[in-house]
């Protein structure tokens, strides 16, 4: 906004006074970008250790990667098998199955509470929205510490032992509240009078939610199970806790830390990163691709 | 208008044609009485218009004929068809919402389809097309809501509406978002659409221009009843109350008690005056009445008029030439302000400037006299200037 | 007119209650009852049974072994005993909460304001790192701050670093904390800018001329609730993450209340009473806190 006002001052000295208006141009142009610029470092500085992720795991170490070997590096060998380290890949699968069933569990239940807690008048309300409110502001380390005293003490009679299926339960625990209040944005920005619209046009109410309610929320619920998905892969204090035996990408990382993490954990976080941004660059294109500009 | 076959309904829906009725029904919300004890009747293919300020229930009395809401008590029916309680999609009724509501997922041609679709259609799309071509935005089928202007918006509103060839179309402040020359063409538009599917149209708005340009008949509502209904020209030429005196237009009133009568007028003292009102343009016949007279029925005077009936000695405040009329603001012995509009007419315009004396004259003929309500009439002001 | 049509349409979900609300009534329970029964069962039920752990005590004599009492005993323990971690834990988390807030803020705002169709391109570039794995991107800072690596040596060179390094101290576990839940941060922040009217904003530069005025004045207050929320998300985990002060910190001087629950959890025997002690006194902490906090700035939006 303010860029306007120099450069129309400016302009009232006549054609020798652009000289010294060029700094001040130069200042406006700052004074413009100045958000986006430090916006862009923020992201860098998001990046940062990506980055490093990415360079190491071109290293070729002989012990462990942590100090660069400019002997045989940058190698390819780890990309040209990343599986290569003992556990790195079924680590990872087991993480993408978690994530994927956890994300698909929490996004069901955690929509229909959100629909419930917008759109339904019934008592006690105030006090769901609290039990939805309160796991969020829960630590992480009390969550996992309260799920293994239940697992251990509780539910180890029915056989459930400590493993995959903890980790699903805790997973989808934890990403409900999160998709709740994603879904619950949503709904509350959503035009009543478009559902209004749809029964004046003689949809009842069964078309008027798969019609009109169902796909304007969509976007809302994606969001969500994106979140949730991203939640659940890269937790670890949760996970820590409740996994027994069973090892996710994240506590792979961990506990191969001490002994050294193998470059293939980096050619895999790196590779998931990038799949991540890809998929959702690509959506955005199509998006804009199928919607030009008037 | 073949095209617009109406094949049989499905689920609950209900046919229904003839007037619309509204019997003795009102809305609560909680205390608040939005629409009280209204009973109102529109023939069958007649453009309606509902008038009113804000809050005066015009809004919730369209949702009720919709089935938006539904009444607290009173019946609502199209013809013979008792329509109380039933859904809005039971309802050969379709709206035109004040921020039109199009479904911005679906492309225009979509949302023209969906009500027909809804309905068992077979072809669905070819009403959708025929209704686009009505306002003339066929070319625009495949762009989403978000792409149009709004003026584009408010055409494809319509047309999702009248698609479906509902008995009674209701139109919600639909040119509210409109500028000024935008809703110029649209009311033309509208009126063109009307006549051309012949429906029962509804319209809701509070600004009594839009009304009385567009409406055969208006109805005049305030804290949920209805003031006074009529043919606009009827409204504006004699009004009923002094709600309506301002609402509609704009009036000089002012209130004194009748005196006595001479011949078929009724004479009231106003402000030490002597003004005629004639019997038949009076609500009331002894006591105290507001007299009031329209600011284009007043001339005004730079020299006393010579054996002038009803004339008044004023005090000129403001002057405003509005090319083809001069607006003049001037202040009465009793210390209220009028407002005069006098045509410029002559090649030589009168020359006051605010300050100069001046003697005001009318035509008995023009006055009218109300009920005294002094509420209403600050009411009303304050109506005005809201929008 | 809209002011009406609001209270209207506002209350007549309200006044609809006969037949509409019944109908929905056994609806509005088959919505609820799925994600409450998990939360209830998995959450509410385990916090409970912490509870009870944490009173009870320890056979003497028996390591490892304890029984079922109401020995507020540990909760007196994890106080006395602990009571540099919680203040270490508050402090820290405190610390990464208002350096998040300082870096998020400029982020969201061009996420919102001028990012234009870029702006879920943006979104996921917040996001996306969380695929690299949290601990994945510690550990690359460990090395990136270690005492040979670059950022330590340069600063070295140059003097400017008073204890001669970066790891092993506070420095780097707060700005681990603030690294790790800046997304946490950003997220609400940007949804609230996004939600906000522009033209007001809009309006504010025509009334205030000056850009940071209108920021003052305008701009930051209708982005509460989402640095409100914003700053819930990032002091909770924070205040109760031990990862960070595992891999960056030292181990004396830098061990935060979460490395005392995980070890007396793992690595002690017979440590569950305390930890559960820990756990909830932790959280009672933070309950406190935050509901000063919101008493202090909150709106109801956040619920």
């Amino acid at each position: 906004m303010s860029t306007i006002a120099p450069q129309s001052g400016s302009r009232s000295h006549g054609g020798a006074a652009y000289r010294p208006s060029t700094w001040r141009r130069v200042q406006s142009w700052i004074a413009g970008h100045v958000v986006m610029f430090s916006a862009l470092l923020v992201l860098v500085y998001l990046f940062i250790p990506v980055a490093y992720t990415f360079v190491f795991s071109f290293n070729n170490y002989r012990k462990s990667n942590i100090v660069w070997n400019p002997q045989g590096s940058p190698t390819l060998k780890h990309w040209k098998d990343p599986c290569g380290a003992p556990g790195v890949c079924d680590a990872l699968v087991t993480s993408l199955e978690i994530g994927a069933i956890a994300t698909l569990v929490a996004t069901i239940l955690g929509t229909m509470l959100a629909f419930a807690l917008v759109r339904h008048q019934f008592r006690g309300k105030a006090a769901s929205n609290l039990l939805v409110f309160i796991p969020m502001a829960t630590p992480e380390i009390v969550l996992g510490a309260s799920l293994l005293t239940l697992f251990v003490q509780g539910f180890s009679r029915f056989g459930l032992r400590l493993g995959f299926w903890t980790i699903v339960i805790a997973h989808i625990m934890f990403c409900i509240s999160f998709v709740v209040v994603t879904v619950k944005a949503r709904l509350q920005s959503l035009d009543p009078r478009l559902e209004e619209a749809a029964q004046d046009l003689y949809a009842g109410p069964g078309s008027t939610f798969w019609k009109v309610t169902f796909p304007l929320v969509l976007p809302g619920i994606v969001g969500a199970a994106l979140l949730a998905f991203s939640l659940s892969f890269d937790d670890f204090i949760i996970t820590n806790f409740v996994s027994g035996n069973e090892t996710t990408f994240p506590k792979f990382v961990y506990v191969s830390y001490l002994r050294g993490i193998p470059a293939q954990a980096n050619v895999i976080g790196f590779s998931m990163f990038v799949l991540a941004l890809l998929l959702v660059i690509a959506g955005t294109l199509v998006n804009n691709i199928r919607k030009p500009k008037v | 208008m073949g095209l617009f076959s109406k094949s049989g309904g499905s689920g609950g829906f209900r046919e229904a044609k003839g007037d619309l009725r509204l019997q003795e029904v009102t809305k609560s919300f909680g205390d608040f009485t939005a629409v009280d004890n209204l009973t109102l009747e529109v023939p069958r293919g007649s453009f309606f218009a509902l008038l009113g300020p804000s809050g005066c229930g015009k809004t919730t009395t369209l949702r009720m004929v919709a089935g938006l809401e539904q009444p607290t008590a009173g019946r609502i029916l199209i013809g013979d068809t008792d329509l109380t309680g039933s859904r809005p999609y039971e309802r050969p009724v379709n709206t035109v919402f004040q921020s039109y509501a199009l479904f911005p997922h679906l492309t225009i041609r979509d949302n023209v389809a969906f009500g027909p679709t809804r309905r068992g259609e077979a072809n669905a799309a070819q009403l959708a097309g025929d209704a686009l071509e009505l306002v003339q935005l066929s070319h625009l089928a495949a762009r989403k809501p978000a792409q149009l202007s709004g003026g584009q918006q408010q055409r494809v509103a319509v047309a999702r509406a009248i698609v479906n060839r509902p008995e009674v179309l209701l139109l919600d402040e639909p040119l509210g978002a409109l500028d000024l020359k935008l809703r110029r063409q649209m009311q033309v538009e509208l009126k063109r659409i009307q006549s051309e599917v012949g429906l029962t149209f509804i319209h809701v708005t509070h600004d009594q221009e839009e009304a009385m340009t567009m409406a055969d008949t208006v109805a005049v509502m305030n804290h949920g009843r209805i003031e006074q209904m009529g043919a606009p020209e009827e409204l504006y030429d004699l009004p009923r109350t002094t709600f309506v005196a301002n609402f509609v237009g704009q009036s000089n009133l002012a209130s004194g008690p009748i005196t006595g009568r001479d011949g078929d007028r009724i004479v009231a003292e106003v402000n030490g005056t002597q003004v005629a009102i004639p019997s038949s343009r009076c609500a009331v016949d002894s006591g105290e009445v507001t007299f009031g007279i329209r600011p284009e029925k007043v001339r005004i005077h730079e020299q006393r008029p010579e054996g002038a009936g009803s004339d008044v000695q004023a005090t000129v405040r403001d002057v405003s030439f509005t090319g083809v009329a001069t607006q003049y603001q001037v202040e009465v012995p009793s210390g209220a302000v009028w407002n005069v509009y006098e045509q410029n007419l002559d090649v030589k315009p009168i020359s006051v400037r605010p300050g100069d004396q001046v003697w005001l004259t009318w035509d008995p003929a023009h006055a009218f006299g109300v009920p005294v309500d002094s509420d209403a009439a600050a009411e009303a002001l304050a109506a005005v200037d809201a929008p | 007119m809209s002011a009406f049509a609001h209270a209207a349409g506002g209350n007549a979900a309200v006044t609809h209650q006969d037949p509409p609300a019944r109908r929905r009534s056994w609806a509005t329970w088959l919505l609820l009852l799925p994600g409450f029964l998990w939360l209830l069962v998995f959450f509410v039920f385990p916090l409970v049974q912490l509870f009870t752990v944490s009173l009870q005590s320890k056979y003497p004599g028996y390591p490892g072994y304890y029984y079922r009492d109401v020995n507020f005993g540990n909760y007196v323990d994890a106080l006395t005993q602990f009571g540099a971690h919680f203040g270490r834990s508050l402090l820290f988390a405190g610390l990464a909460t208002l350096f998040a807030f300082l870096l998020a803020y400029p982020l969201a705002y061009a996420m919102a304001f001028k990012a234009g169709r870029w702006r879920n391109v943006m979104m996921i570039c917040i996001i996306a790192p969380f695929f690299t794995s949290f601990i994945l991107r510690t550990v690359a800072w460990r090395q990136i701050l270690a005492d040979d690596g670059p950022v330590a040596s340069t600063l070295n060179f140059l003097h400017l670093l008073p204890g001669g390094r970066i790891t092993e101290t506070w420095v780097a576990v707060v700005a681990g904390l603030t690294y790790n839940f800046l997304p946490f941060m950003v997220l609400p922040i940007y949804a609230s800018l996004e939600r906000a009217d522009h033209r007001i904003i809009e309006a504010g530069g025509d009334l205030y001329a000056n850009g940071f005025t209108t920021f003052r004045k305008v701009t930051l207050p209708m982005s509460m609730p989402g640095v409100l929320a914003g700053t819930l998300l990032t002091f909770i985990p924070a205040a109760g993450d031990y990862v960070n002060a595992d891999l960056l910190g030292s181990d004396r001087s830098t061990k935060m209340v979460g490395n005392v629950i995980e070890s007396q959890f793992f690595k002690v025997l017979g440590g569950f009473p305390l930890a559960a002690a820990l756990s909830f006194t932790l959280m009672a902490l933070i309950l406190a806190l935050v509901f000063v906090y919101i008493r202090r700035f909150g709106t109801e939006e956040l619920l």
